[in-house]
């Protein structure tokens, strides 16, 4: 059972897999070696715009070809790591990667005016490792893989969290449940690793798919699933596992929060996805009755219960927070519907959650920039004194609501026809009723922004341009692609159609 | 029906179970923070401790190859995977802690304490005085 | 800029090229106010020469196509099966006309308003209006359901400015009222039957003769057409219709333009898409699903009438009768015979020319005087003699009494009610009439005969010329429409596939 080494001659392109992860990777260390603060953020920017471009490549191949399989340091699976990527991850990839990219120059500004000077660095560096993290946990094929990829992203996000202490101090203790509770979440899914590879033997992927899909389930089985959609479930802040995010989202530096927002969590529940139909297989949760009945509630509960209390905050980075905890929810109902559609609406949510997130937390840290706060209280008037952002807000805000010729809508009209298809017409109400609370806690923002008049001696002083082009790249991007969905729609579809029949069948390039 | 035979098989199983939930419990119901972490350190032991029960294999050696790579084939070594599995997550587990009491140093600096409640107690009053001066905002209407 | 050469024989622009014209140009208008904000004759000039080009542009469609139906041109997909697509029917068209012509009328008129009164921000304010009329104009040239519903959506969103333009507590309060009826009915109500119909059919498009025929049975149809009814949250049918009132607060060339003829008409006209292209005229009449329709809209009718009598505030009640009004539209698409559909599609241009002439003079009435509730208003017929005149010609007009145009729109109604073998649908008619009678005339006559206040004779002189020209204009409109009324019919004819 040796495991052989290849001999064969690979060009560039052959290693894109590892490549995607092992720029961004090297240059975190690079960063603190050369120890410049005017180098790092080139340094970043270079690695995150390579790993991007690569993403985009892999994207591309894999909608034309089918999967990808590469075999890191030419050992063979199943005994070496297999890096695997088909429709749904290099579909994540592109999303992380882009974000991660995109909000690098807004970052310049922002962590000048949030972090103290000698952390500077050190912030790329964590950048850089979390994106890693982040970009290994959705490119590789083995479990285990996985966890090791998924602490190194967590433990940069408890980091960068904390580096909100300067303006606020409630980052740390943020900072510190998020610790408690994200390694928690890991450890239930490590456990429930070790429960798979005590049934099957195996930490591959596509092995254990394959396993499962030959011997059926035990008890062991049962169990490992239920740790890993715990533990994933944690890191995702399904309801009510979210405790952590509110106070993480809102202390943390903006910048963070912003990558965070649209990358950490899509992520975590790309994990689910992967595990839950890759590995676990649809036949396998139908009988697991416990995600219709234990998801699809916990679901709703969250889209109806974090849209309330999303009403209710005085503050704009807070509100936001439980606004994702709620969209969070619509991508789980996606889903538990168990159905095409129904993970095509997902996934595809996923995606246009996260550039609208962002652009929305990149807008809330141009309004802190030059107000010195997210209050309401502090924010009011800002639509005379900072006309581009404030637009931009808009935009992004009417993307949350779901208005049409927004992304946020074409996810809307997925889901809502996924529920229709199945006959879920409870589902299709909720769905649009919680979408009106999203109005409610939009249009304070807008009020906020508009109707009220700016503190005393206001100057039209807009965020600077490093940090108004991300912003507007982002909003531009939700109208985009609310109105040319061809990319993300049959990236999601094919991504969906890989999940619910399995990868087993194809032939992967460069097995 | 738990037999003798069946508690006394599956004895890592309920070393196992009786760890971490010992850990979990500490993580929860202890204030201290520096304690937390120590829970959180005891929950991840056991983790370990299961990985490594299964890897062995019974009457299996240390699954080290002889130097002169004379290999017997009679001989039954442990499954040495779960093992580098667990080094792997002992490294995490080592920087989460150091990670956390890092954090926990800094809160310190912070909040001169590092009791749960006291903490909380600071908090809400940050709280409170914010709604004070910012929660005007809400205004009375719907 | 396109320059039509006015020549009505030959086809100088491509329709579909004038289309994206009636859309693009008050596009361009909006964001040339943001340009020209410290310009203000340029600016508003400017947006003058705007409202003329588009109705150019409907003019040169009109000239193109008459009242044929074109085929649908895609501007782009946005689903595998779901574009953004236009097309001219005698219905959009006719709604594109009277829109259009009448928005170079509430510019002048809004012009005079803005200044007389003024207002502040007048740049925000013209950028949303020509915004807003860009949204009708798609709205009105949409080819199926998913770009109506995108122009519906923009329309809402780009008249909250408007409404909410004073500032004031009042404004933003009922500016949110605004938002909340119409978004929350448009996305809760009017989004699911939407994609309901797309899950059942596979398509949108607007169709002769519905689409949903042998899709759906029994009572779903009735549900369906409830969630559209109610969804159709502009056409202001009750408990839905608490915007409307609200929306006052706007500045009266909003009231004017958008709650008397865009915004309302919109809400009617795609009740009437609705009802003609996605169900069907005689589906409805098979199913029977909109029996209950009617019932609705007629008591909204005589409701709406009653509280417009209770209301001392000339806006509210104006608004209440627009309500009223509304729901004609909705009950002659309801009552399923092709009379009624052509009844309803005919008035939304009587009621259209009727009612902008009853806010104009409003507004006139407010600029020249600062009164807003017409107990204060006694007397003020004499002094202000065309203003009011103006008001007397357009209240005879939706009482619907010859020789104004309101007259054929109910005639056709009550000849719809009749087909559908609805005796009591005519009395409801008749009856609302009446009371048309007593909240209108009333003005009409406490204005005329009624002793004014001591001193005011000296104080209060006619409104500007830009304020009273316009709605002198359209009530000689409401009087022109009487005699071409029956073209408007015969335009209309093929909506209800040409038949009687």
């Amino acid at each position: 059972m040796s495991a052989e080494a290849l001999h064969t001659a690979r060009t560039l392109s052959d290693h894109l897999p590892i490549l995607v992860v092992l720029v961004p990777f090297l240059a975190a260390p690079l960063t603190v070696l050369i120890g410049s603060r005017r180098l790092a953020w080139p340094i970043a920017f270079g690695a995150a715009l390579a790993s991007f471009i690569v993403s985009v490549l892999l994207l591309l191949r894999v909608l034309d070809s089918g999967v990808i399989s590469y075999a890191i340091g030419g050992w063979l699976p199943p005994l070496g790591i297999e890096y695997r990527i088909d429709a749904a991850n290099a579909f994540v990839l592109l999303l992380v990667s882009a974000i991660g990219t995109i909000v690098l120059p807004y970052t310049i500004q922002s962590i000048k005016n949030e972090i103290p000077p000698r952390h500077q660095t050190l912030f790329y560096t964590m950048y850089l490792l979390c994106f890693t993290g982040l970009l290994g946990v959705v490119v590789t094929g083995d479990a285990f893989n996985v966890f090791v990829f998924l602490e190194i992203s967590s433990l940069s996000t408890y980091v960068l969290v904390s580096m909100g202490a300067r303006t606020d101090k409630r980052a740390l203790t943020a900072a510190y449940d998020y610790l408690i509770m994200g390694t928690i979440g890991a450890t239930f899914f490590v456990i429930g690793i070790g429960f798979l590879y005590a049934a099957t033997g195996t930490l591959n992927m596509a092995d254990i798919a394959r396993y499962i899909q030959e011997h059926g389930t035990n008890r062991t089985l049962e169990t490992a699933f239920a740790f890993i959609v715990v533990g994933m479930g944690l890191k995702a802040a399904v309801y009510p596992l979210h405790l952590w995010l509110p106070n993480a989202y809102t202390y943390a530096p903006s910048a963070v929060t912003s990558f965070l927002a649209a990358t950490a969590t899509k992520v975590a529940i790309y994990v689910l996805l992967r595990f839950m139909f890759t590995i676990f297989q649809p036949d396998f949760l139908f009988e697991m009755h416990a995600v219709r009945w234990v998801m699809m509630p916990l679901a709703i509960l969250a889209m109806f219960a974090a849209s309330l209390i999303a009403v209710f905050q005085s503050d704009f980075k807070r509100m936001l927070a439980y606004s994702s905890i709620a969209q969070i929810g619509y991508i789980l109902l996606g889903i538990g519907m168990l159905s095409t559609t129904g993970l095509t609406a997902a996934i595809v949510h996923l995606f246009n959650h996260g550039i609208t997130k962002a652009a929305l937390f990149m807008g809330v840290g141009a309004l802190v920039l030059r107000s010195g706060g997210s209050f309401y209280a502090k924010i009011e008037g800002m639509g005379k004194a900072m006309p581009f952002t404030s637009f931009a807000i808009v935009i992004a805000g009417l993307s949350l609501i779901g208005v049409p010729g927004t992304a946020g809508f074409i996810s809307k009209w997925v889901l809502v026809q996924a529920a229709i298809e199945q006959g879920y017409w409870p589902l299709a109400l909720a769905i649009v009723g919680s979408s009106l609370l999203a109005i409610i806690y939009v249009w304070r923002v807008i009020e906020t922004l508009y109707m009220k008049q700016p503190a005393e001696g206001w100057t039209r002083q807009e965020a600077p341009l490093t940090m108004l082009v991300p912003l507007w790249i982002m909003a531009g991007a939700t109208v985009w692609f609310g109105i040319d969905t061809d990319l993300t729609m049959t990236a999601a579809r094919t991504a969906a159609d890989g999940l619910l029949h399995g990868f087993m069948g194809g032939a992967a390039s460069g097995y | 029906m738990p037999t003798l035979e069946f508690i006394l098989g599956h004895m890592n199983y309920w070393l196992f179970t009786v760890l971490m939930m010992t850990g979990l419990y500490i993580v929860v119901a202890k204030g201290n923070l520096i304690k937390k972490i120590v829970g959180l350190n005891l929950f991840q032991s056991a983790v370990f401790m299961f990985y490594i029960s299964l890897g062995k294999v019974t009457g299996g050696t240390a699954p080290i190859f002889p130097l002169d790579m004379q290999i017997d084939p009679e001989t039954v070594y442990t499954n040495p995977l779960p093992h580098v599995l667990i080094l792997t997550a002992i490294v995490v587990g080592i920087a989460t802690t150091s990670l956390g009491l890092a954090l926990i140093v800094r809160i310190r600096e912070e909040y001169d304490t590092i009791e749960e409640d006291e903490i909380l107690a600071i908090e809400t009053e940050l709280v409170r005085k914010e709604n004070r001066t910012h929660g005007e905002s809400m205004g009375g209407r719907a | 800029m396109v320059c039509c050469t006015g020549l009505w024989g030959a086809q100088p622009v491509d329709t579909n090229t004038a289309i994206l014209l009636t859309m693009l140009i008050p596009a361009a208008a909006s964001i040339g106010n943001l340009l020209l904000r410290n310009h203000a004759n340029l600016r508003d000039s400017m947006t003058l020469g705007a409202a003329a080009a588009t109705f150019a542009a409907v003019l040169v469609i009109l000239s193109n196509v008459g009242n044929s139906t074109t085929e649908a041109f895609s501007l782009l997909t946005v689903f595998p099966g779901l574009d953004i697509a236009f097309n001219v029917e005698p219905l959009g068209l006719m709604f594109a006309i009277i829109a259009s012509g009448l928005w170079i009328l509430t510019h002048i008129y809004g012009v005079g308003y803005m200044r007389g009164n003024n207002e502040d921000n007048h740049t925000r304010f013209f950028a949303s209006f020509s915004l807003a009329i860009g949204a009708v104009m798609g709205l009105a040239f949409s080819a199926n359901m998913f770009t109506l519903f995108l122009f519906y959506e923009m329309l809402t969103l780009s008249t909250y400015p408007l409404v909410a333009h004073k500032g004031t507590p009042e404004a933003i309060r009922g500016a949110r009222t605004y938002l909340g009826i119409l978004m929350g009915t448009s996305i809760g109500l009017l989004l699911v039957a939407v994609i309901w119909t797309y899950t059942i059919t596979g398509t949108l498009d607007f169709t002769q003769g519905g689409i949903l025929r042998g899709h759906i049975t029994g009572p779903m149809v009735a549900l369906l057409l409830g969630l559209y009814a109610f969804g159709i949250g502009k056409a202001a049918l009750m408990p839905f219709h608490r915007w409307l009132p609200a929306a006052m607060v706007a500045p009266t060339p909003v009231s004017a333009l958008l709650h008397a003829v865009a915004v309302v008409k919109a809400g009617v006209f795609t009740m009437l898409k609705v009802g003609i292209y996605i169900f069907g005229i005689d589906f409805l009449a098979e199913t029977g699903a909109s029996e209950w329709l009617m019932w609705v809209a007629a008591y909204t009718i005589i409701a709406a009438s009653i509280v417009a009598m209770t209301k001392d505030n000339l806006k509210a009640r104006l608004a209440y009768s627009t309500i009223s009004q509304l729901s004609y539209i909705t009950l002659g698409m309801a009552l399923a015979t092709s009379m009624g559909a052509l009844g309803g599609g005919m008035h939304i241009a009587m009621h259209a020319m009727g009612k902008i002439t009853l806010f104009m003079c409003a507004g006139s009435i407010y600029v020249a005087t600062h009164k807003t509730n017409i107990s204060q208003m006694n007397g003020l017929g004499r002094i202000m003699p065309i203003t009011y005149g103006a008001f007397l010609i357009g209240a005879l007009s939706i009482i619907g009494l010859p020789p104004l145009g309101g007259s054929w729109s109910k005639w056709l109604l009550i000849v719809g009610a009749a087909d559908a073998g609805q005796q009591v649908m005519i009395a409801v008619l008749m009856l609302s009439s009446m009371l048309n009678v007593a909240y209108l005339l009333s003005i009409v006559g406490k204005g005329f005969f009624w002793p004014a206040k001591a001193g005011e004779a000296t104080v209060i002189r006619e409104s500007p010329t830009l304020v009273w020209l316009p709605p002198a204009i359209t009530a000689f409109g409401c009087l022109l429409l009487f005699f071409y009324a029956t073209d408007i019919r015969d335009f209309l004819m093929p909506i209800v596939g040409g038949m009687r």
